[in-house]
C-alpha cells in the first residue's frame, strides 16, 4: 500500500518534471529574436503599454478623441466590429467542413479556427480597453444585473461563449502538442458539438453587431442605416471571413513554409480557388440585398452628395469589383487576381464597418471624430500581440495541415474510461 | 454515437436558451402606471438659468458645476458637468428660451441598451443610473435619441452623467430642484396624465399663443418631460424626426429571434452533418483510416 502510493508519487513527480522541462523549452522563442519584425512590433507594444497606463490613470480622454458626440470610436469601430467580421472565416469554414462535409477544406480548418479564436481574444478583448469601468465587466455575467433587453448584453455573452467553443474546436491541437493522446481523443469528440454551437452563436453575434445600431437609427447616415443592418452584417461577415482566410493563408504560407504539412501544400491552390468562388457568390447575394435596401430606403437623393460618392466607392469599388475579380480568378485559376480581390474585399469591409460606426455616425455633428495617433498605435499593438501569439502557437502546435480528420473517429471506450478515471 | 452528438447539441442549445430566455422580457417597469413628469412652458421661461444653478447645487456630489457666464449665441448641450442647460433661440416670434435635459422617456432607449441595468427606469418614472453596476460601455449614449447620457472622459473612474429627475429629493417628498427654484413658474411637477391635461387646457385657453402640440406627449412613445411652445418645436432645437415608436421596439424583433435561432439552428445543422459523415464513412470504407489519429 505504502510502496504503491510512493511509487505513484514518484511517477507523478517524474511526469511533472518532464512536463516542466517541455514547457520551458517550448516557451523559449524559436529562431532569432532580433528580427526587424520583432523589433518594430515590440516597440509598438511598448509604446502602447505606456499609452494604456496613461489611459487607465487619467481616463479615456487622455489618449483618445472620443467625445460626448462620439462615444464609440476607432477601438470599437475597427478593433471590435471590423475585427469580428474578419474572424468570420472560422464559422464559415467549420460549417463547410463539418456540416456540409466538404473535406477539401479540412486542411485549413485548424489555422482558421486558431485565427478566429485569437481574433476574438484580442480584438473583442480590446473592448476592455474601451470600457470606462472595465472592472465591472463581470456584472452582466455573474447575474446580479442581467440587462436582458440589451443587444450588447447578447453580443457580450456570445463573444464569451463563442471564444470557448472555438477553444474547444482548437483544443485537440493543444493536446497533440502536449502529447496527451487520451485527452485529445476526448476533446476531438467534442468538436462537432462545439462547431454547431459556434455556428449558431456566430449567426447571432455577427448580426448582433449590426443590431447595436438599430436604436441609433437617427444618428447613422441614411445610406448606411437600415433596419436590415443585422442581415447585411451577417451576410458580409461570410465573405469578409473568407477573404481574410485567403489573405492570411497567403502570408502564413510564406512565413511558416517549414510548418506547412504536405496535404495542405498540395491542395492549397485548390482551396483558395474554391474559397474565391464561395466569396463571390455571397458577395452577389449581399449586393442584391444592398440594392433592395437602397430602393426600399429611397436613397437616390443622397447619391449626389460627398458621402454618396463615398458610398458608391464602397459598393462598386470594394464589393462589386472584387466580386467580379473573384470570379475571374476562379475561372482562370489565377491566384494573383484572387488575392487582389481578397484585399479589396477586406478594405471594403473596413470601410463599411467604419462608415456605420464612425464616418457615417453623426455625420451632421459640428465637430467630427477623427482618431488620435495613439488610438491607432494601440490598435497596431493589439494586432502585433495577436501575431506574436499566433506565431508562437503555429511554431509549436500542429496547426498548418497536419493531423486532420478530427471528427471522423470517436474516442474509443478505453479512452473514455481513461478520461473518466483521470 | 449520433445520439450522443444530438444530446450534446441539445444540451448546448438548452444552455443558451436559458441564458437568453429572459430576452423576451421587456424592460421591467417600463410602463409605470402613473409616472411623474415635468411640464415646461417655454413661453414663461425668462432665460435666467436658475434651474441650471439649482441643479448643480443639488448634485454637487455628482461633480456638477454651474458656469457663471455663458455665451447665449451658441447652442450649448448638457455635459458631464451639467445635467441641464438653457438655450436661447431666435424664432419667428422673437427670442425664446428652452431648458434641455434627459427627457425621462416612458420606454427609455438608454435603459434598453444597458447590459448591466445600471441605467434603469424607476417605478415612479424617473430614469436613474446606478454607479455600482455600470461598466462604462457607453451603449446608452449611442442609443439615446436625445443624446443625453454624458461620460466623464477625463476620469479614471468615470461616471455616466445625466438628469435623474432628483430621484433622491422625490423620495423625501420634495419637488425636483429646478422646479422648486424656477422664479418664472415655467416648470410644473406632477403626475404625467394631470400635466398633459393642464397643458391641453393652456392650449385651449390661449389657442393663438401656443402651437397645438405638447412635445413629449407622443415622441419616442412619450417622455417624462413635456413642453409647450409658441413656435414649432424645430425652431427650439428639438428633434422633430424621431417618430412616436418607443425606441426599444426597434430591437425587439432581433431580440425575439435570438431564442428561436438558438433552438432551431443546432438541430438543423446536425442533420446534414450526420448525412455528410455517413457519406464520408461510406467512402473510406475499406480504405482504413489514413493515419490521422
Ligand atoms: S432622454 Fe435619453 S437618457 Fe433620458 S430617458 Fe430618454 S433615452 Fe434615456
Ligand atoms: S455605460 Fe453604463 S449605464 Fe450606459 S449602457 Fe453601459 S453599463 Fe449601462
Amino acid at each position: 500500500m505504502m510502496a504503491a502510493s510512493q511509487s505513484r508519487r514518484a511517477l507523478v513527480a517524474a511526469e511533472l518534471r518532464r512536463f516542466g522541462t517541455f514547457m520551458l523549452r517550448e516557451l523559449k522563442p524559436k529562431g532569432s529574436v532580433l528580427t526587424p519584425f520583432n523589433v518594430i512590433s515590440g516597440a509598438i507594444m511598448l509604446v502602447a503599454a505606456v499609452l494604456l497606463t496613461i489611459r487607465f490613470a487619467r481616463g479615456l480622454g487622455a489618449i483618445t478623441n472620443l467625445s460626448q458626440d462620439y462615444p464609440w470610436g476607432f477601438w470599437i469601430g475597427f478593433d471590435v466590429i471590423t475585427g469580428v467580421a474578419f474572424a468570420g472565416g472560422a464559422y464559415v469554414l467549420t460549417f463547410m467542413v463539418y456540416i456540409l462535409g466538404q473535406e477539401k477544406y479540412h486542411p485549413i480548418v485548424r489555422v482558421t479556427v486558431l485565427n478566429g479564436f485569437l481574433a476574438y481574444v484580442f480584438y473583442a478583448g480590446a473592448l476592455l480597453l474601451d470600457l470606462g469601468r472595465p472592472w465591472r465587466v463581470i456584472n452582466p455575467i455573474i447575474g446580479n444585473s442581467f440587462g436582458v433587453s440589451s443587444v450588447l448584453f447578447l453580443v457580450a455573452w456570445h463573444f464569451m461563449l463563442y471564444m470557448m467553443a472555438e477553444f474547444v474546436e482548437f483544443s485537440p491541437a493543444v493536446a497533440e502538442w502536449l502529447g496527451w493522446h487520451r485527452v485529445r481523443r476526448f476533446l476531438a469528440g467534442l468538436t462537432l458539438g462545439a462547431v454547431i454551437f459556434g455556428i449558431t452563436l456566430s449567426l447571432l453575434h455577427q448580426s448582433g453587431l449590426g443590431a447595436l445600431y438599430l436604436m441609433a437609427r437617427d444618428k447613422v447616415h441614411p445610406l448606411w442605416y437600415s433596419e436590415f443592418i443585422p442581415i447585411l452584417f451577417l451576410m458580409s461577415s461570410i465573405f469578409a471571413g473568407l477573404s481574410m482566410v485567403i489573405f492570411e493563408g497567403t502570408i502564413t504560407h510564406k512565413v511558416f513554409r517549414h510548418r506547412v504539412g504536405a496535404a495542405l501544400h498540395a491542395s492549397h491552390d485548390d482551396i483558395v480557388v474554391g474559397l474565391a468562388r464561395i466569396a463571390a457568390g455571397t458577395m452577389f447575394v449581399y449586393l442584391f440585398l444592398q440594392l433592395l435596401v437602397f430602393v426600399h430606403g429611397q436613397r437616390w437623393s443622397y447619391l449626389g452628395t460627398g458621402l454618396g460618392a463615398w458610398y458608391l466607392l464602397e459598393m462598386v469599388g470594394l464589393v462589386a469589383l472584387p466580386a467580379a475579380l473573384f470570379i475571374q480568378g476562379y475561372r482562370g485559376r489565377d491566384l494573383r487576381v484572387i488575392r487582389t480581390a481578397a484585399v479589396l474585399t477586406l478594405l471594403g469591409i473596413v470601410l463599411n464597418r467604419l462608415n456605420v460606426s464612425v464616418i457615417g455616425f453623426k455625420w451632421y455633428a459640428p465637430v467630427r471624430y477623427v482618431p488620435t495617433w495613439m488610438e491607432i498605435e494601440v490598435t497596431l499593438a493589439v494586432i502585433a500581440a495577436e501575431l506574436w501569439v499566433f506565431r508562437w502557437v503555429v511554431n509549436r502546435m500542429p496547426v498548418l495541415g497536419t493531423a486532420v480528420g478530427l471528427v471522423r473517429e470517436e474516442p474509443s471506450r478505453e479512452a473514455r474510461a481513461g478520461v473518466l478515471a483521470a | 454515437m449520433d445520439r450522443r452528438d444530438l444530446l450534446k447539441t441539445m444540451g448546448a442549445a438548452a444552455g443558451t436558451a436559458l441564458v437568453s430566455g429572459g430576452l423576451r422580457a421587456e424592460q421591467p417597469g417600463a410602463e409605470a402606471a402613473e409616472p411623474v413628469a415635468i411640464l415646461v412652458d417655454t413661453t414663461k421661461c425668462i432665460g435666467c438659468r436658475t434651474c441650471e444653478w439649482a441643479c448643480a447645487d443639488a448634485h454637487k456630489d455628482a461633480g456638477l458645476e454651474f458656469p457663471e457666464d455663458v455665451d447665449f449665441s451658441v447652442e450649448r448641450t448638457t455635459s458631464d458637468k451639467q445635467w441641464t442647460v438653457v438655450n436661447r433661440y431666435e424664432t419667428e416670434k422673437g427670442i425664446i428660451y428652452a431648458k434641455k435635459q434627459c427627457m425621462h422617456c416612458l420606454q427609455p432607449a438608454c435603459a434598453a441598451a444597458c447590459l448591466t441595468r445600471a441605467m434603469h427606469k424607476t417605478p415612479a418614472g424617473p430614469v436613474a443610473w446606478n454607479e455600482d453596476r455600470c461598466m462604462g460601455c457607453r451603449f446608452c449614449m449611442v442609443s439615446c435619441p436625445f443624446d443625453m447620457p454624458k461620460f466623464e472622459y477625463h476620469s479614471a473612474v468615470p461616471r455616466i452623467q445625466k438628469c435623474v429627475m432628483c430621484t433622491e429629493r422625490l423620495a423625501e417628498g420634495k419637488n425636483p430642484a429646478c422646479v422648486e427654484n424656477c422664479p418664472a413658474g415655467a416648470l410644473t411637477f406632477g403626475r404625467r396624465s394631470e400635466l398633459l391635461e393642464q397643458a391641453r387646457e393652456r392650449i385651449y385657453a390661449e389657442p393663438e399663443k401656443y402651437v397645438h402640440q405638447v412635445y413629449g406627449e407622443d415622441e419616442v412613445g412619450g417622455t417624462g418631460w413635456l413642453y409647450l411652445a409658441s413656435v414649432p418645436f424645430g425652431q427650439l432645437g428639438f428633434r422633430t424626426d424621431l417618430g412616436t415608436t418607443p425606441f426599444p421596439a426597434y430591437t425587439r424583433e432581433f431580440l425575439y429571434a435570438v431564442p428561436v435561432v438558438l433552438t432551431v439552428v443546432p438541430p438543423l445543422l446536425l442533420a446534414p452533418s450526420r448525412a455528410s459523415r455517413a457519406r464520408a464513412a461510406a467512402q473510406t470504407e475499406g480504405h482504413d483510416e489514413e493515419g490521422n489519429a
